[in-house]
């Protein structure tokens, strides 16, 4: 388990690097540090669900339940909100925790296949969300702290006067891009830096590892392998519920309707970052380079519709996702056959 | 009266799905499969009988005709989807294709896009060319999967994302409504008191289990499934086969957007076939066939659509509101896998 960037891993970093030269260099304001935290502010909520479903996928499973369980768990905290940030942070995970929970079950207990069990879960959490919020979305409240989960900068209050200022350089930018790191922005950050250190640096990561090899020969090897794809669903559900936290703080309301289709996204996600679909091998950091690729297509196109020269509409976006996806599983195809296993 | 045709094909269709490859001693098999399908159809009967008991006018025409428009374009989908099951892979597209068909056909059949001169002429080309062209992005899946062999989820997903977004750029994501009465009879028509939907929806149960079980085709579908090298030995061109299925699903999915835009009277790129890759992999499973290929059965397929929708229907018509159905068709959804597992140990 020498090699954690596979080749596509790389591929992915170097055309998301690409793509942001491109960016950089046709447009102006594309790398202002406006735009920058507007992307990563909305696409931390896909990168929290995309990471979930990187481990859901390292084991060989599938959670397709995470849109579904955002959208309810968006509707439990925007409930909770008034009481503060706290009780709305914990319900909101609470509720993913909950949903993870049944999936596992499903899975390890009643030995159902995880596309089934997911796709049972997702109905049941959609049902619940729209139960609890009466088919409405549901007013956040602004008066306890809760909205800065989605709309605040955390080290905003220690910014210095300077950084602001007209002659303060590009030392200032760099701060300033530091100082106004939008919250969910750092919430899904350290989520991949414990992702991160769990996949590599703990036994439970290896399990996650052996288990998607092959779960036969790791249950015969003695490993815990119900509780490790128990435990991996319980992570998916606990992230996708975070992910609805943040979805209700950032968009003042708790959204029952909302998350459809997010499955199939951070699948594309995980699968643009190189972490196979049949398990047994993928990184958490290159799963953030596929969310943020696939989540720049559309920036770009705003761009692009910006310029005056074209004007594509924003049904495009999915044209060029679809398009991305088939060159980077054809490349992987490739890639598969020609290095050797 | 549909009904009772659906249960014959399903008593008749029992014993032509042996196993591929022929791997579990016949007699057992067939047993348990037997039983499998008993235990759905016997399901069905409860929620007739628990319906006629609790819920006011359910035995009526219209109780009928509106459970069967209700399942029409899922089950459509859905044969098509057991096929690519009955492989082994799964299509995650059919929504979208239905969106693509659906999105293309007005153009046609008014005239708009372009004129065949008479009225049947452009109908004509209205329900051939969409469905044509659904049948081609099933081949892209087909080829996908087949000659890069990318996991048919992933291959399917491509056009998932892809496809609904070419609706909605071929349409620029507006509502096309329209008034064609002779195109719309395809949903709207009625056939001895039984809307023509239905009907379409029996041809191709009847003719996907009758392939099944008597075409060669239908053979060398389930091999592949049931164990894909041992086919690729035994001769069976596992490629083209593959290739196939995807092509039908596409078929099916473009049939099926036709029928929706024609009930609806209006095409609506960013809502045709929403979320149904989930209800017809729902109504598979329910329906007894095995989510990792080899054994399939269509007729199962159309009695798994029939049970969820009449749980649906009895929750509703006895005043549970619709989200909770949803939750109540988790629950059914696993127990139904659940129950078939049991059988099968």
């Amino acid at each position: 388990m020498k090699h954690r960037w596979s080749g596509a891993g790389i591929g992915v970093v170097i055309a998301l690097a690409l793509l942001i030269a491109f960016g950089g260099i046709r447009y102006d304001g594309f790398l202002g540090s406006y735009n920058i935290l507007t992307v990563l502010r909305y696409n931390s909520m896909f990168a929290l669900v995309g990471l979930g479903m990187c481990f859901v996928i390292m084991t060989g499973g599938i959670d397709l339940s995470v849109g579904s369980v955002a959208a309810m768990a968006s509707v439990v905290s925007a409930y909770l909100s008034p009481y503060g940030l706290l009780p709305g942070l914990l319900g909101g995970v609470g509720a993913g925790l909950v949903a993870g929970t049944l999936s596992g079950l499903i899975i390890t207990k009643l030995k159902i296949l995880p596309f089934i069990a997911t796709l049972a879960v997702m109905l049941a959490a959609s049902g619940t969300g729209l139960l609890l919020a009466n088919n409405q979305s549901v007013a956040v409240s602004y008066d306890s702290a809760f909205t800065t989960l989605g709309q605040g900068n955390l080290l905003a209050a220690f910014k210095p006067e300077w950084i602001d200022g007209d002659n303060a350089g590009w030392m200032g930018t760099a701060l300033g891009l530091f100082f106004n790191f939008p919250t969910p922005a750092w919430i899904a950050l350290v989520a991949y830096i414990v992702g991160s250190v769990v996949l590599n640096a703990r036994p439970f990561g290896r399990h996650v590892l052996a288990v998607g090899g092959g779960e036969e020969a790791s249950r015969l090897m003695g490993l815990p392998t119900d509780r490790t794809v128990f435990a991996v669903y319980l992570i998916s559900g606990g992230l996708a519920g975070l992910a609805g936290v943040i979805l209700a703080a950032q968009f003042g309301a708790g959204q029952p309707i909302e998350g459809i289709g997010w499955e199939l996204f951070a699948i594309a996600s995980v699968v643009v970052g190189g972490t196979l679909l049949t398990g047994g091998k993928g990184s958490v950091f290159t799963t953030l380079a596929g969310v943020l690729l696939l989540g720049l297509i559309f920036t770009i196109l705003n761009f692009e519709n910006g310029m005056g020269w074209i004007s594509l509409s924003a049904y495009w976006q999915s044209v060029v996702r679809g398009a991305f996806l088939l060159v980077v599983v054809i490349l992987q195809s490739r890639l598969a056959r020609t290095a050797p296993a | 009266m549909s009904l009772d045709s659906s249960t014959t094909v399903a008593t008749g269709g029992t014993a032509g799905l042996r196993p591929p490859g022929g791997a579990p001693p016949a007699t057992g098999f067939r047993i348990g499969l037997a039983a499998r399908r008993l235990g759905a159809l016997i399901a069905l009967a409860v929620l007739i009988l628990l319906n006629l008991a609790i819920t006011p006018h359910f035995a009526t025409m219209q109780t009928l005709s509106v459970n069967l428009t209700q399942i029409c374009t899922i089950v459509i989908v859905g044969v098509g989807m057991t096929l690519v099951i009955a492989t082994g892979g799964i299509d995650l597209s059919v929504g979208s294709l239905m969106a693509i068909s659906g999105a293309l056909a007005p153009g046609f059949f008014t005239g708009a896009l372009f004129h065949g001169g008479n009225l049947y002429v452009n109908i004509g080309f209205g329900i051939v060319i969409p469905v044509m062209v659904a049948g081609l992005f099933g081949l892209f899946n087909g080829w996908l999967v087949s000659s890069f062999r990318i996991q048919p989820i992933i291959a399917t997903l491509i056009l998932f994302i892809a496809g609904r977004g070419i609706a909605q750029v071929w349409t620029n994501g507006d509502l096309q409504v329209f008034k064609a009465p002779e195109f719309q009879a395809i949903a709207l028509g009625h056939v001895l008191g039984v809307p023509f939907q239905v009907w379409i929806m029996l041809v191709f149960v009847i003719a996907a289990a009758w392939m099944l079980r008597k075409t060669v085709f239908g053979r060398q579908l389930l091999a592949v499934g049931g164990n894909e090298p041992a086919a690729r030995l035994a001769g069976v061109p596992v490629k083209r086969v593959k290739r196939l299925v995807y092509v039908i699903s596409g078929l099916c999915s473009g049939v099926a957007g036709l029928i929706v835009i024609a009930m609806n009277s209006a095409a609506d790129a960013n809502l045709i076939g929403m979320g149904v890759e989930l209800d017809a992999i729902a109504a598979v499973a329910v329906g007894g066939t095995l989510l990792s290929g080899g054994r399939a059965t269509v007729v199962g397929t159309l009695i798994g659509a029939l049970i969820i929708q009449l749980v649906r229907y009895t929750l509703l018509a006895n005043g549970v509101p619709d989200a909770a159905a949803l939750i109540a068709k988790a629950a059914l959804i696993v127990l139904a896998v659940w129950l078939q597992r049991q059988e099968r140990a």
